[in-house]
């Protein structure tokens, strides 16, 4: 733990006097809520594990919900975080990780403060789980960098100021040798995000093509050619985000169908009950594993078990959703709205369960496909040998399309 | 919505980590599994050498106060234990005697077995067939006149015990092993690492330990089910590794057979499987130790899942090995077999699951 300008290690004691005492100066009822937030961040307590003059006080993370629930419980706006997450939870430690002071200091505090959106262009239609291939283009032009391609399953590229973009700068490299990580602004000329619709109706996420973009070399984030190193830096960021956490019992999927078992008797068949309990038992394994995580990151002794919790929690989603509307029966085929829209945010359980039922099918691939999660799991933590590849040595651009 | 408890510390202390530690090495060096394997075929069945140096290192009554004369752990620390035996398919009166019997002894404030169960130089049994869950029926020994009558199939941990806790009614009997009018006839069991024994009481004296005694049976059933899942971490852990050993040098069609992703994805979905099951039955062993109002729930929980897991890695362990596998030289059988027994044991996961359906309000068709 950081010593501070007051001297001695940063207790929850003394973070918490800090909250007070900013609350006292900065008083939640009466202070237009961006300023509050940007005074939050300018006193070192938005993220408090963050070095001093970024939002943080070098504080361990652990201390960080105790000064979230001291703001909340004094009433005090919040970041809005859900509408951020690839800011706050892939963007944000990539630019600190990688980023110069210059960088920093421009993005962090927008970027905690949700002034500004951020989005990612990752993924292409030639490159999902082997990412590596990315076929979108940078050319050096001056100080400026000419970016050409198609990017795909971005979501919220439609509300975003900046994307998180990987591009390949040297395609006579082998794959994961010549890529290079920027920062793009998405209302540079050029960007075009048009929604891409899915299974549900709706259009979460866009396709965006890239035609001629100019990236200024100032916005690069990591040395040319560094790419595949910033980008896997960054994909352990959204694991971490969407695996583990603490979970109330019987929340998520497993609390929708019980609520339904318990409320409609009339519903339930013998053959059925066994089956619920089963579920029941996989999904409170799987909480008390994600809450085994937690305490194993609390602990500093991260482990690889988010890589499992997340293989999990897709597959239940998809089990106990699908199972649930054998339960419900007729009304399961009825659906609300398959027209062509942005979805509404709204909380799960508000959500019909065929909808929910079709939702969950993303969830074995987003974050990285469940035979990924697999293949990370017995390579590296079972040790096992990864499977006989062929585009490892080859230069990028002589490899098979 | 059911309220969640609070989970309490699902890691492991230094203190058990050390616990673990002197275990292992005792084991490795005295409880090798091709000893483990001959002893099957002799008339030994149990290593009473072995659990004399388990005692020896306070693990005959961790759970039991030190003015009982016990180790002055908890049943946390007993969990511990239990993982390295099931590691090693042990052949020796742990869950029995310092898990069944103990925590009976002390829920009806047993003086005069304890102390000695706890110093190792007495071995009790809790005479049940080991497939009673918690809360399930015991068999019908009588009291006729002051003398007991009846019949107990297949008891565990029996073979070495010097006294057998007998449920009697609403009553709990201490019957030495020796007493005249009981026959104690060793069968051949599916798991042999473990062998059952049949118990008939023909005019057998006893002595009245406790009255009014079934809750205390039924918790200490509970508290056995608490070890057992954790015996059961224990086993599918060393399955997986074993395995993943053999994998990782087994070679066909001139690659490692490791690297094959069909095999892979079934060892990381048991890799998974085995976290999950750490995590109830140490959720399990805390709840039991911190004596918390969850811990039907938790011992439910962890024998309805870890029984699964454990059967299915002792089963992709064979599978795995191929013909090796098989084969009777190879260790794979004894794992599958103490699998096997252990998910009947103390209640199929399919009763634990009835238990949680009453527990958790998840009821069935109404009548």
């Amino acid at each position: 733990m950081t010593s501070t300008a007051t001297g001695g290690p940063l207790t929850a004691e003394g973070l918490g006097a800090r909250v007070q005492a900013f609350l006292a100066d900065h008083d939640p009822a009466s202070t237009d809520r961006l300023k509050f937030l940007r005074a939050r961040f300018d006193a070192g307590l938005a993220w408090v594990h963050y070095p001093e003059g970024l939002g943080g006080l070098g504080a361990d993370p652990s201390l960080q919900p105790g000064v979230d629930a001291a703001f909340a419980a004094a009433g005090a706006p919040d970041n809005r975080p859900h509408t951020n997450i690839i800011g706050l939870g892939m963007a944000a430690p990539t630019i600190l990780r990688f980023g110069t002071p210059e960088q920093q200091r421009r993005w962090l505090r927008p970027l905690w403060t949700g002034e500004e959106i951020w989005c990612q262009l990752f993924s292409e239609p030639g490159a999902g789980s082997d990412l590596a291939n990315v076929a979108t283009s940078a050319k050096p032009a001056g100080d400026e960098w000419v970016v050409n391609g198609q990017k795909v399953w971005t979501s919220l590229a439609h509300d975003a100021t900046w994307a998180i973009l990987v591009t390949r700068t040297d395609p006579a490299q082998p794959k994961h040798r010549g890529l290079t990580f920027f920062v793009c602004a998405m209302d540079s000329p050029g960007v075009d995000v048009r929604p891409l619709r899915q299974i549900t109706g709706e259009s979460e996420f866009n396709e965006v093509y890239l035609d001629d973009v100019r990236v200024p070399d100032a916005q690069r984030l990591g040395e040319v050619g560094q790419g595949w190193a910033v980008t896997q830096n960054t994909l352990m960021n959204e694991r971490v985000a969407i695996g583990g956490g603490t979970i109330p019992r019987e929340s998520g999927a497993i609390g929708e169908l019980v609520k339904v078992w318990r409320e409609r008797p009339e519903l339930r068949t013998p053959g059925q009950h066994d089956q619920v309990l089963r579920f029941w038992v996989e999904a409170e394994a799987g909480r008390l594993t994600a809450e085994r995580l937690g305490q194993q990151q609390a602990a500093g002794m991260p482990g690889p078990e988010g890589s499992g919790v997340k293989l999990t929690h897709a597959r239940l989603n998809q089990q106990i959703s699908s199972f649930e509307l054998d339960l419900l029966g007729d009304e399961a085929l009825r659906y609300t709205d398959y027209s062509a829209r942005r979805p509404v945010l709204v909380t799960h359980s508000e959500s019909p369960a065929n909808w929910r039922f079709l939702r969950a099918k993303g969830n074995s691939i987003e974050g990285g496909t469940s035979e990924i999660m697999r293949n990370i799991i017995a390579e590296r933590v079972l040790g096992l040998p990864a499977e006989a590849r062929a585009d490892k040595d080859t230069p990028w651009k002589d490899l098979p399309r | 919505m059911t309220a969640t408890p609070v989970t309490g510390d699902l890691l492991y202390s230094e203190i058990e980590d050390d616990l673990r530690a002197s275990v292992r090495s005792l084991l490795e060096k005295q409880g090798a599994w091709d000893a483990v394997l001959a002893r099957t075929e002799t008339d030994e069945t149990v290593d009473r050498e072995l659990w004399a140096r388990l005692a020896e290192i306070g693990c005959a009554a961790l759970a039991v106060s030190e003015e009982q004369g016990g180790a002055g752990a908890s049943w946390r620390e007993a969990a511990v234990v239990a993982e390295e035996l099931g590691r090693a398919v042990a052949p020796v009166p742990f869950l029995g005697s310092a898990g069944l019997a103990a925590a009976l002894l002390v829920a009806v404030g047993e003086q005069e077995i304890l102390p000695q169960l706890a110093e190792g130089g007495l071995v009790a049994a809790l005479a049940v067939p080991f497939g009673t869950a918690p809360g399930a029926p015991t068999p019908a020994v009588e009291l006729r006149g002051e003398l007991l009558h009846g019949t107990v199939r297949g008891v565990a941990d029996a073979v070495a015990a010097d006294v057998l806790l007998v449920p009697v009614g609403n009553d709990l009997y201490a019957v030495g092993a020796e007493a005249d009018g009981l026959t104690r006839t060793p069968i051949v069991s599916l798991d042999m690492t473990r062998q059952l024994v049949d118990l008939t009481l023909d005019s057998v004296r006893g002595r009245l330990v406790a009255s009014d005694a079934e809750g205390a049976v039924t918790d200490a059933l509970r508290i056995g089910a608490v070890l057992l899942a954790s015996e059961q971490l224990g086993l599918a852990e060393r399955c997986l590794e074993t395995t993943v050993e053999y994998l990782a040098i087994r070679r066909q069609f001139g690659r490692i057979l490791g690297s094959y992703q069909a095999l892979k994805h079934r060892l990381a979905d048991l890799w998974v499987l085995i976290t999950q099951a750490r995590a109830v039955a140490r959720y399990a062993a805390e709840c039991a130790a911190t004596g918390s109002a969850d811990l039907p729930v938790a011992a439910a929980l962890a024998q309805a899942h870890c029984s699964v897991v454990a059967q299915q890695a002792a089963e992709e362990c064979i599978q795995l090995h191929g013909g090796i596998g098989f084969t009777w030289e190879h260790p794979a059988h004894l794992y599958l077999k103490r699998a096997k027994s252990n998910a009947i044991a103390l209640g199929t996961p399919e009763r634990h699951r009835a238990a949680l359906a009453e527990l958790v309000d998840l009821p069935g068709v109404p009548a």
